[in-house]
């Protein structure tokens, strides 16, 4: 929100043009691999403070990073500070307006928790620092064959310049002591008949929410004609053809929302907070954990349980970058290695905490790392290893910036 | 000459004259009382000798304390003491804080200062009231010791205005009587201001009418 | 003559330039993008397509006229309320110890009361869960749009209950200006009823004196962000919420979008104002002609009662969301339809503590920092009139409620500008800064009065003892008026501790307070830990005010016995 102002003051400080930046973005920077090897980056990084912007919606989260801060603190005497962002455009638009601005180091952003369409832009604009991941010893535990979205997000390769801290995969929250188990829609056609046989009791987060938009793009995937075309940036040509059925099964669908489609919850955690207050009995996640997390933190019913669709549904990856003109990149560096650390992904898988799914390839842990991602599996609520189903690749970004606008558009008009 | 001197001093309020032209040599020890209607400017003539006439009036003439001319000085500098009619002492602090405040800095040893503060509460008749708060004094021992504490700051002149309307007759006799004998010892120069003829006739001194 | 005298001459021009630069600056920053005036892209030229793009946005016209109703009716309810208060306060005595809640409401933050009433009220909340489903038979929560409701109803009914309380007070500051009791007496002589005669000879009077704080919140209730998010209807929601939206879109094109959406809202808060000015003309001549008619009774006795009525009910709802906020911090378990938690635990007031420790510390430092210089300028302003022998004029008074008028979003944007300029985007000394903006106003409003009312005479008494000008300030003034001190600091306290924008453009989302903790969190959260936030939100500000009471006796009854030693100046 400061940012844009941040943005137009530093070019009337310097009198560098935004007209310029955007003639710029075209061309990217160079990339500057990182060739310091890792004692050295853990040797400059002491005493550092890393300013984390990461989204501050969920206090699960928020936990998880207060950890982390405790931890790096400890282990490598670097001081963490959790920016709480309420979208992470903010922390986009920091850094762009800071380049705008000649401010080619000492950023005041170190850290940010992206992908998708703001990814995307930090990597088009040359916004990021590195290639660093391979400068990361951890990296080599992250599976990067049966996990491909730890290296390439939303069809973009992330080419090394962001680190993979957790993995989501769309899920359905559905509370199964007031819907049965054998009735949970299977595709997105029965989602949509569920809704009009339930009336009001299904919502999703405000489109403008990361998870809102993938509630569409779900949808997205698996009405499309031909998936792969997901695969490419929306063309103006065929795009309104493209995803015509998705508004035909959404405007069906939308008189059967709660409060009639006519407004939305903020955010996933706004979302599932009526779930909990028994308004609506089914909710969309990025993470099948969440219903055993959910319990154990006491945020959710314990009958809370999650279902997939059974022709897949959509994951990704989320991750850690670091802009170009970082002031403490190697302390940032040194949290993202952290984050692939055994430790912290035992910590953020088990539900008790974050319940997110690990990056790491577990075949390339000792036994004794590996036993600690062994609770997950104990709770109730977790989804057995046969429940889930596949993960289908996130479409292009442009395709999510679009459907957004479109859905905008539709529920104001 | 020492006393108190007012050497033409004329008041105007809107180009409107309110009090004078009027000159007047007190006398140390002498007590000279200006009596006029309500609205006739005496308390006014009182603040512009005391250095806090309000912006709204205008005034000429000079003020002499001993010779020496305070008319541009600040009202701290006059060492001109002033009685209203009510006590005002000061609620926040004690008796003997208030005694305290007036007492000259001089004296620095808190022992000596105490000292000085209790001789004078003795005098007065207010012995080991040092550490009372002013809310619990009669009003005939508030005014006293508002006098005190007056008197305490070593004044050159001393100014009374309306200083007795506040108490009932009995008292008033007797605070007037002890007002006007410390004046009187101290040889203060004092310019009173009343409506009460009562007051005037116990002060003993010349009567000046304005208004 | 030392050169203090001069520092405090100039006390009041510090004052003014310390609020109305950022003020100017801020407002000039916004509206010059809005026109396409952006030396920064290289466009200097005038143009209008900011305004094209902004009158395109889908729902910008709803929006206007929710923002617009939703701000004079919640105004227009606060004041009734207000008013229904202090009229039955004035004939009943009951009702007037009630005013003594008054200072814990009022510094309540915003936000924790718009938290609490959400799930007090929503269809799923308690109020709903106490009848059911005994009484309604609601197995499920109704399918009713309470909170968030498309009209807005539930934002007017949040606004008006907090603003209640604000109002409130001034009627009963103005009605001890004007002689209230003196002239109620003579109306009811004349054989008018209390309440008529309270509309007929108080209300007149008091409603010249309570104008500007009505404008106040009337430009509050149109141009807030904070109780928005949380209460009203978000597809479209109020401007300001539009505002901030775009500006925080990384898309560049809709800078001078926002920036016409803010300068909008500037638009929309003066012809709030000026539509509330023509109500106030024409009400004066139906209340002219209506005194005229000599009626003894009438339907203004029951509407001040049934006003009454709702700012008790105001009052009550208050202290109702910040007590079931309370009870959400340590609830387990907490489902629809049960009235109470199954069980409490204080597990979540433990895994939050260290995020809240250090944001109780940094809100704390923030607030106290910016009372501190608020009460030191208010101080020497007021110091400045009394030694210059200054009358207060109506014009000072405009210029002091300017920060309470003009729409935050409309100058926080374009007065960062100035702030990354100064590289002070994300410092203390900018937070402190834009905070000092809103707490100043409220300081010197509540320090004035007694300030002004010490009888002169003590400080007379005082030079004619030989003390300087300063010595009597701070031995007589200063000790003498500790407890309106400390109440003013109080105040402006929590009117820091409330603060949602201006933390969050002047700390470039670094600082992070109470207040900005908890309207990140309340887009839905985990409710307990929304529960902790709310809660040490208004317990912050109550603490100051109980400390802000009970200090200034305290240390009175110290001075007492120390002040003899203290002789020398």
């Amino acid at each position: 929100m400061n940012s844009p102002a941040r943005r137009i003051a530093r070019s009337l400080a310097t009198g560098i043009g935004v007209a310029a930046l955007v003639v710029a973005s075209a061309a990217s920077a160079q990339d500057v691999p990182e060739t310091r090897d890792f004692p050295q980056i853990l040797e400059e990084a002491r005493g550092q403070t890393v300013y984390w912007n990461a989204w501050g919606g969920d206090p699960a989260t928020n936990d998880f990073i207060a950890w982390v801060g405790e931890e790096v603190e400890e282990r490598y005497g670097v001081s963490l500070v959790h920016v709480k962002l309420s979208d992470t455009a903010e922390a986009v638009s920091r850094v762009v307006a800071e380049k705008a601005a000649g401010r080619d180091d000492g950023g005041a952003v170190d850290l940010i928790w992206i992908n998708g369409p703001n990814f995307l832009a930090m990597k088009d604009q040359g916004l990021l620092y590195g290639p660093f991941v391979e400068a990361l010893p951890n990296f080599d535990l992250v599976d990067v064959e049966d996990k491909p979205s730890n290296v390439v997000d939303f069809t973009v390769p992330v080419d090394g310049l962001a680190a993979p801290w957790r993995v989501a995969q769309v899920a359905y929250l559905y509370d199964a002591e007031r819907v049965a188990a054998d009735t949970v829609p299977a595709s997105i056609a029965e989602l949509g008949e569920w809704a009009a046989a339930n009336p009001g009791r299904l919502t999703h987060p405000t489109a403008r929410d990361f998870l809102g938009a993938t509630f569409l793009k779900q949808a997205l995937v698996e009405l499309v004609a031909d998936p792969a075309a997901l695969q490419a940036p929306a063309a103006d040509a065929t795009y309104e053809e493209t995803v015509a059925p998705v508004w035909d099964w959404y405007e069906a669908l939308r008189p059967h929302l709660w409060r009639a489609g006519a407004e939305f919850p903020e955010s996933g955690p706004a979302q599932n907070q009526l779930l909990a207050d028994g308004e609506t009995d089914i909710a969309i996640t990025f993470n099948p954990a969440e219903a055993a997390a959910g319990a154990i933190q006491g945020r959710l019913p314990e009958t809370t349980r999650v279902f997939f669709l059974e022709d897949g549904t959509i994951g990704n990856t989320s991750f850690v970058a670091i802009p170009y003109n970082a002031a403490n990149a190697e302390g940032a560096m040194v949290v993202a290695d952290f984050l692939m650390s055994p430790q912290a992904q035992a910590r953020a898988q088990d539900p008790a905490n974050l319940g997110a799914f690990t990056v790491l390839d577990l075949s390339a842990l000792s036994a004794e790392e590996r036993a600690a991602f062994d609770v997950t599996d104990a709770h109730p609520a977790m989804p057995a290893p046969e429940e889930f189903v596949r993960v289908l690749p996130e479409p292009h970004p442009s395709w999510m910036t679009r459907l957004v606008e479109d859905w905008e558009r539709r529920i104001s008009g | 000459m020492r006393g108190l001197v007012l050497d033409d001093v004329a008041i105007t309020l809107d180009a409107r004259p309110l009090v004078g032209p009027l000159s007047l040599d007190v006398a140390p020890g002498e007590v000279v009382t200006v009596m006029g209607p309500s609205g006739s400017g005496k308390s006014t003539l009182l603040a512009y000798v005391g250095g806090f006439l309000a912006k709204a009036f205008a005034a000429r003439g000079r003020v002499l304390v001993d010779d020496l001319d305070v008319t541009g000085m600040p009202p701290e500098k006059r060492a001109v003491g002033i009685l209203f009619q009510d006590d005002l002492l000061f609620p926040h602090l004690t008796v003997g804080g208030n005694l305290a405040f007036g007492l000259r800095a001089g004296v620095r040893e808190a022992s000596r200062r105490r000292a000085i503060v209790e001789e004078a509460l003795a005098q007065a008749g207010l012995a080991g009231f040092a550490d009372r708060d002013p809310a619990t004094l009669s009003g005939g021992q508030r005014a006293r010791v508002a006098l005190l504490r007056t008197l305490l700051a070593e004044p050159r002149a001393l100014l009374l205005d309306e200083p007795f309307g506040k108490l009932d007759a009995a008292l008033r006799q007797d605070v007037r009587a002890f007002v006007f004998a410390r004046a009187r010892d101290r040889g203060l120069p004092t310019l009173m201001v009343t409506h009460d003829a009562e007051d005037a006739r116990a002060a003993g001194g010349r009567v000046v009418e304005v208004g | 003559m030392t050169t203090r005298p001069d520092v405090l001459r100039a006390a009041p021009a510090l004052t003014l330039a310390l609020f109305l630069v950022p003020i100017g600056a801020g407002l000039l920053g916004t509206l010059a993008p809005a026109f396409g005036v952006l030396p920064a892209i290289g466009e200097s030229g005038f143009t209008l397509d900011a305004w094209r793009t902004l009158a395109e946005q889908p729902g910008i016209d709803a929006s206007i006229r929710l923002t617009l109703t939703s701000g004079l009716l919640s105004t227009a309810l606060a004041l009734v309320f207000a008013c229904g208060f202090a009229a039955l306060a004035s004939s009943r005595p009951g009702i007037a110890r009630l005013e003594r809640a008054l200072a814990p409401l009022l510094a309540t933050p915003h936000v924790a009361v718009a938290i609490g009433l959400a799930f007090l009220v929503a269809s799923s909340g308690l109020l709903v869960r106490v009848v059911s489903p005994w009484l309604t038979g609601w197995e499920r929560p109704p399918a009713l749009a309470i909170v968030r409701d498309p009209y807005g109803l539930s934002y007017v009914a949040g606004l008006a209950i907090k603003e209640t309380a604000f109002l409130v007070l001034m009627v009963l500051a103005a009605q001890g200006q004007v002689r209230a009791a003196q002239a109620l007496a003579a109306a009811r002589a004349l054989g008018y009823a209390p309440l008529v005669a309270w509309a007929k000879v108080v209300l007149p009077a008091i409603y010249r004196q309570i104008r500007l704080p009505v404008y106040a919140v009337l430009a509050f209730s149109l141009s807030n962000v904070e109780v928005a998010l949380v209460l009203a209807p978000g597809t479209p929601p109020p401007l300001a919420v539009l505002a901030m939206r775009w500006f925080s879109s990384w898309d560049l094109s809709l800078y001078p979008v926002a920036a016409a959406a803010a300068t909008l809202q500037l638009a929309v808060v003066v012809a709030g104002i000026g539509a509330w000015r023509v109500a106030e003309a024409f009400v004066k001549r139906i209340h002219r002609a209506w005194c005229e008619r000599g009626r003894r009774t009438g339907l203004a006795g029951p509407v001040l009662a049934l006003g009454g009525a709702g700012g008790v009910v105001s009052g009550v709802a208050i202290l109702a969301a910040i007590g079931v906020m309370a009870l959400w911090s340590i609830a387990e378990n907490w489902r629809y339809p049960d009235a109470l938690p199954r069980a409490l635990s204080l597990r979540t007031w433990e895994r939050a503590l260290p995020t809240m420790s250090d944001l109780v510390s940094t809100t704390a430092a923030i607030a106290a920092a910016a009372s501190l210089l608020a009460v030191i300028l208010a101080l020497a302003c007021l110091e400045n009139e009394a030694r210059r022998d200054l009358k207060p004029g109506a014009r000072a008074l405009w210029l002091l409620y300017v920060p309470l008028l003009v729409p935050q979003i409309a100058f926080l944007f374009g007065a960062q500008v100035a702030l990354v300029r100064l590289d002070l985007d994300g410092t203390l000394t900018a937070v402190i800064w834009a905070h000092l903006l809103f707490v100043l106003p409220y300081v010197f409003l509540s320090l004035a009065d007694p300030f002004r009312a010490l009888d002169p005479r003590y400080a007379r008494i005082a030079a004619g003892l030989g003390a300087s000008p300063w010595r009597t300030f701070f031995t007589v003034k200063l000790p003498m008026l500790a407890r309106p001190v400390a109440t003013a600091f109080a105040v402006g306290f929590s009117v820091s501790v409330a603060l949602y924008l201006p933390t969050l453009f002047a700390g470039a989302g670094r600082i992070m307070t109470l207040t900005t903790e908890a309207v990140t969190l309340s887009s839905g959260a985990d409710r307990r830990v929304v529960g902790v936030t709310a809660f040490l939100q208004a317990a912050l500000p109550l603490l100051v005010y109980a400390a802000a009471l009970a200090g200034p006796g305290l240390i009175a009854a110290r001075r007492r016995r120390v002040t003899l030693r203290e002789g020398t100046p």
